[in-house]
């Protein structure tokens, strides 16, 4: 393939360049290799900062000539290599002049480098000519300085607005292109100040605007001031919109479009405003140009999702747009379809999309899948034939993504379908049997093993499950015979037949096949048609709500540690820690970080626990329940950094400072914390452990530890008072005096409230927790939470004093909504599981109200929970 | 709300630089870049984009294109932006390097004057 650029190398034109400074310039000469360094930089060579210096300096000789060809590439070279301040005083006299030189090509493009390569100072010079610029007859100058303006007013905003008269005079000019870059530089200059733009939209929707680009800013710019004004519910019309409307009726197809995507994009738009802009967009659907059917589609699309019926017109053209050539077009067609359709012409629409669907790639098969999952859900009673086709296209060829997709969606119709359940399953079925994924084939299975046993004959499934048994790899065999399990614990009449077929699977080749038949066979009963115990059912199949990380660190610290019991899973932590499992500090290694705990700054509940049991004081205390994060009694800055860490135990708590010495010249020792415990009564001290030495920037912990009465969930305030002797250090020996003096620093108060007595556990399937729950400890109850800033912030006032996990993702409050639904999940102290079902509303005057209701396992429980929403 | 062009594409047939020009901070370093012209490029190649200009989305972004013998020009603009508006822009560059190039617009004849296509590009849209 030929190229003139063929083998060109950077170093070989960067010596080319020296032609620049010849005494008698070869003007064609220098334009090529000006050329070649724009090709080397567009094709993405770099140049060293020497280098590009080098560059700059040898072209701005080349200002010498008078060849016009030459200064333009002249002016390229310099934007792209972007001199620095320094450099650019070489060439801004040039510039200069050429800024007022008779040649118009001249004064456009020096103005637009000048603009581009300045600095305020420069700017203040230049700014004279600027403004002349702007009002110049002839248009190329005068948009050169306005386009400029545009981009200068990022940076240097109080001299640009200086231009407001001559940017005003250029907006009347006769020059399209002049009328466009003014308008959009005052509207930019203008933009903070609402009346102002007010204003220029009045006078100019009445004016004559002559470019349709022009025409386009003014009608984004009326949409702005038609949202900052608000409809005016006393005539009933929006201002401005006979203007948009207008609009609709102009000779350029931009402005068109731009007004009909205006009127859509109006907040709260009625349909009778609507139905112009629809009409011209409709028109558009059956362009020849495939920018417009795009377009208007695209706008369509969206206008659907919120007034599906304004849109029905279209359907007809839209269906012809199913088989466009453009496959975004027919996408796009087709999902509006699916929006738009009422319930009679779902059939015909299935047809159509069958066969479109093979037609595109995986990326706009999945964009439809789900919107026919949405148009099944708003006409449930088509689920027959909609199921079908999902399940037909699930036997053709695609991809993982897209097959994950189309089950997904069969999923959820089978939830909330409740007919469409026996059909689907079916489906589901028969897509186990071919199917290549193995992941999707355990999701199915596992589905399958959750839902089967609860439909009116689980039996026919059976057959579908141990095939894959029989025909399968290891992964989808284990599932299988997980999944024929819970048949046979659910429905006890298919025990026998169970049983029966995981005799058979105890003869599998895999280790997990063989061992989960056993584990079965051994636990859920003899075989015959008996009812399978609960507590079985609960430990086969419940949910493991500790995460799985804390279970993973447990299970190494027990192998590494052997003792003689057994492990006991009660004993893994069940909050949610966000770092992993902390290093044990280095010997001798100092780490830097204010008052951290000897281990990484948040430390897993382990360390907190090795470190807790293996003070001889505090080892009596039992199990440790819960460790909050550390709270600062220091501001940042101070001379020692101190932050505190609650550990609740049954009937104590303790108190870890954490100190940090930031002084270089003082080395504390004897460091305690005397506490004021007058205001926590129910608090009593009972020993503490003082700090022997802190020196400098090296972080250590001091403890006081309280009794409390056992199980409640003492509050109470703490003020705290750090005692020390402080002994002088000698920078430069490192050594201390002998003798200290004794001193005291005040450090915040801090309490112990509720929340710190519930960890934050969660709970996967919170709808299962709860009903799982015995409804007799329910408490309900209902409180005005008073006028509130907003929802959300109500909602996350009472997540934190709850002190609880927030479930699926419901501590997200949608921003404008009147009410919100929150689901926490937690454990009490005392090892009690607690669910909280929170129902908040929020009215027009913002007074917020709140039902609250709680389920756990001890009804005292739920009574405490709301002792402490009632009180705080 | 001033319309923002993001990039404006010159490619050869096999989907490589003649010249390219690029407005905004979308694509941080050379190789964001040549991996988006690599995806459009892919993307759009078994399009027939001779007649009318052809209309795309890609990460946000939307393409209008056009092919003309072994050159492919986009012009690509943010997923808001009013896309008769890139339609125009689009037709102006072509309309100009037809201009430019006497009618025969091919690569070699942009290699060979790739000069006025930059002093094109430098003129349609400043940034």
């Amino acid at each position: 393939d030929y190229s003139p650029f063929l083998g060109i190398e950077k170093g070989a034109v960067l010596q080319e360049a020296r032609v620049f400074n010849d005494p008698q310039l070869d003007a064609r000469r220098c334009s090529q290799v000006i050329t070649k360094l724009l090709y080397l930089l567009n094709q993405g060579e770099t140049f060293t900062k020497a280098e590009a210096t080098g560059v700059f300096f040898a072209v701005t000789k080349l200002f010498q000539s008078r060849d016009i060809g030459l200064r333009r590439m002249v002016y390229l070279m310099i934007k792209e290599i972007s001199p620095s301040a320094d450099e650019v005083i070489i060439v801004t006299s040039s510039l200069m002049k050429d800024m007022n030189s008779r040649t118009d090509m001249y004064r456009a493009n020096a103005i637009r480098v000048l603009c581009r390569i300045t600095d305020g100072t420069l700017l203040t010079q230049i700014e004279r000519y600027l403004k002349q610029a702007i009002v110049d007859k002839n248009p190329v100058v005068a948009s050169a300085a306005l386009v400029s303006g545009i981009h200068l007013l990022q940076t240097n905003p109080e001299i640009v607005k200086r231009w407001s008269n001559e940017v005003q005079e250029a907006v009347q000019s006769k020059a399209a292109l002049v009328q466009f870059h003014a308008l959009g530089l005052l509207h930019q200059i203008r933009q903070n100040d609402r009346l102002a733009v007010s204003k220029l939209v009045t006078s100019l929707t009445k004016g004559a605007v002559r470019s349709p680009l022009a025409q386009c800013l003014l009608i984004r710019y009326t949409s702005q001031v038609i949202r900052e004004s608000g409809v005016n519910n006393q005539t009933g019309d929006r201002p401005f919109y006979d203007y948009l409307e207008n609009c609709l009726r102009h000779k350029a197809e931009m402005v068109i479009f731009e007004a009909a995507r205006a009127i859509t994009e109006l907040t709260n738009v009625t349909t009778r405003e609507l139905t112009p802009a629809i009409t011209v967009l409709q028109l558009f659907l059956s362009s020849s140009k495939p920018v417009l059917r795009f377009a208007a589609v695209r706008t369509l699309n969206k206008v659907a999702m919120t007034h599906p019926m304004a849109v029905t017109n279209c359907n007809i053209d839209m269906e012809s747009l199913i088989s466009d050539q453009n496959r975004s077009i027919a996408t796009l067609a087709i999902t509006t379809l699916l929006k738009t359709g009422n319930e009679s012409s779902v059939d015909r629409l299935m047809k159509q999309i069958t066969n479109f669907m093979s037609d595109i790639a995986d990326e706009f098969k999945i964009v439809v899948v789900e919107a026919i999952r949405s148009l099944c859900l708003k006409f449930p009673l088509k689920y027959r034939s909609l199921m079908n086709f999902l399940s037909n296209i699930l036997r053709e060829e695609g991809g993982f993504e897209y097959k994950k997709a189309i089950v997904d969606s069969i999923v959820i119709l089978i939830r909330d379908i409740p007919d469409a359940k026996e059909g689907g399953l079916l489906h589901l079925c028969e897509f186990i049997e071919d199917c290549e994924f193995t992941y999707l084939s355990t999701q199915i299975l596992h589905f399958l093993g959750n839902e089967g046993p609860k439909t009116s004959d689980p039996s026919k499934y059976i057959r579908y499950i141990y095939n894959r048994v029989i025909l399968e790899n290891a992964t989808v065999r284990a599932s299988a015979v997980s999944t024929l399990a819970k048949f046979g614990a659910m429905v006890d009449s298919l025990k026998p037949r169970i049983f029966v077929l995981l005799r058979r699977c105890l003869f599998d080749n895999d280790d997990e096949v063989r061992d989960r038949a056993t584990l079965y066979l051994n636990t859920l009963g003899d075989g015959s048609v008996a009812e399978t115990d609960k507590e079985v059912k609960e430990f086969l199949f419940g949910p493991l709500d500790i995460p799985l990380k804390n279970m993973e660190t447990s299970l190494k610290n027990y192998i590494q540690d052997p003792l003689e019991e057994p492990f006991d899973i009660n004993s893994v932590p069940k909050e949610v820690k966000s770092q992993p499992l902390a290093e044990k500090k280095a010997s001798g290694k100092k780490p830097t970080g204010l008052g951290a705990p000897p281990a990484a700054p948040a430390s897993a509940a382990d360390a907190y626990e090795k470190l807790l049991s293996s003070i001889p004081e505090f080892a009596a205390f039992g199990k440790l329940f819960k460790s909050s994060a550390p709270v600062e009694l220091t501001e940042a800055e101070t001379e020692y950094a101190v932050n505190v860490v609650k550990h609740i135990f049954d009937s104590h708590v303790v108190f870890q400072y954490n100190c940090t010495n930031t002084i270089p010249e003082q080395l504390l020792e004897n460091v305690t914390v005397i506490v004021d415990a007058s205001e926590a009564e129910e608090f009593s001290e009972v020993g503490t452990k003082p700090l022997r030495s802190l020196p400098y920037d090296t972080p250590a912990q001091t403890f006081v530890a309280f009794e409390k009465p056992e199980g409640v969930p003492a509050a109470g305030k703490f003020s705290n008072v750090l005692r020390f002797t402080v002994k002088e250090v000698d920078t430069s020996t490192g050594e201390p005096e002998d003798d200290g003096v004794e001193d005291e620093y005040q450090l915040e108060d801090f309490e112990v409230v509720a929340a710190d007595y519930i960890l934050k556990v969660g709970v996967s399937n919170f709808k299962n927790a709860w009903e799982s729950m015995v409804p007799e400890t329910e408490r309900v109850d209902e409180y005005g939470l008073g006028p509130r800033e907003s929802l959300a912030e109500a909602v996350n006032a009472v997540i934190n004093l709850l002190g609880m996990q927030p479930c699926e993702g419901t501590e997200v409050v949608q921003s404008n909504s009147r009410s919100h639904t929150c689901l926490l999940s937690g454990v009490y102290i005392g090892n009690v599981k607690v669910l909280v079902r929170l129902s908040f509303g929020i009215d027009g005057a913002k007074e917020v109200a709140m039902k609250l209701a709680v389920r756990s396992e001890d009804v005292s429980v739920s009574d405490a929970i709301h002792e402490i929403v009632a009180s705080g | 709300a001033c319309p923002t062009i993001k990039n404006i594409l010159l490619l050869d047939s096999e989907g490589k630089r003649v010249a390219v020009k690029y407005y905004s901070d979308d694509w941080p370093t050379n190789n964001a870049k040549l991996a988006f012209e690599k995806s459009i490029f892919t993307k759009t190649q078994k399009t027939n984009a001779r007649n009318e200009a052809e209309i795309t989305m890609l990460e946000n972004s939307i393409i209008v294109y056009k092919f003309v013998q072994d050159l492919h020009f986009f012009v690509t603009g943010g997923d808001d932006e009013n896309e008769l508006i890139l339609a125009t822009v689009l037709q102006g560059f072509f309309d100009a390097v037809t201009l430019l190039l006497r009618n025969n617009v091919d690569q070699r004849e942009a290699l060979e004057n790739l000069d006025l296509i930059l002093l094109c590009l430098d003129e349609i849209v400043d940034g």
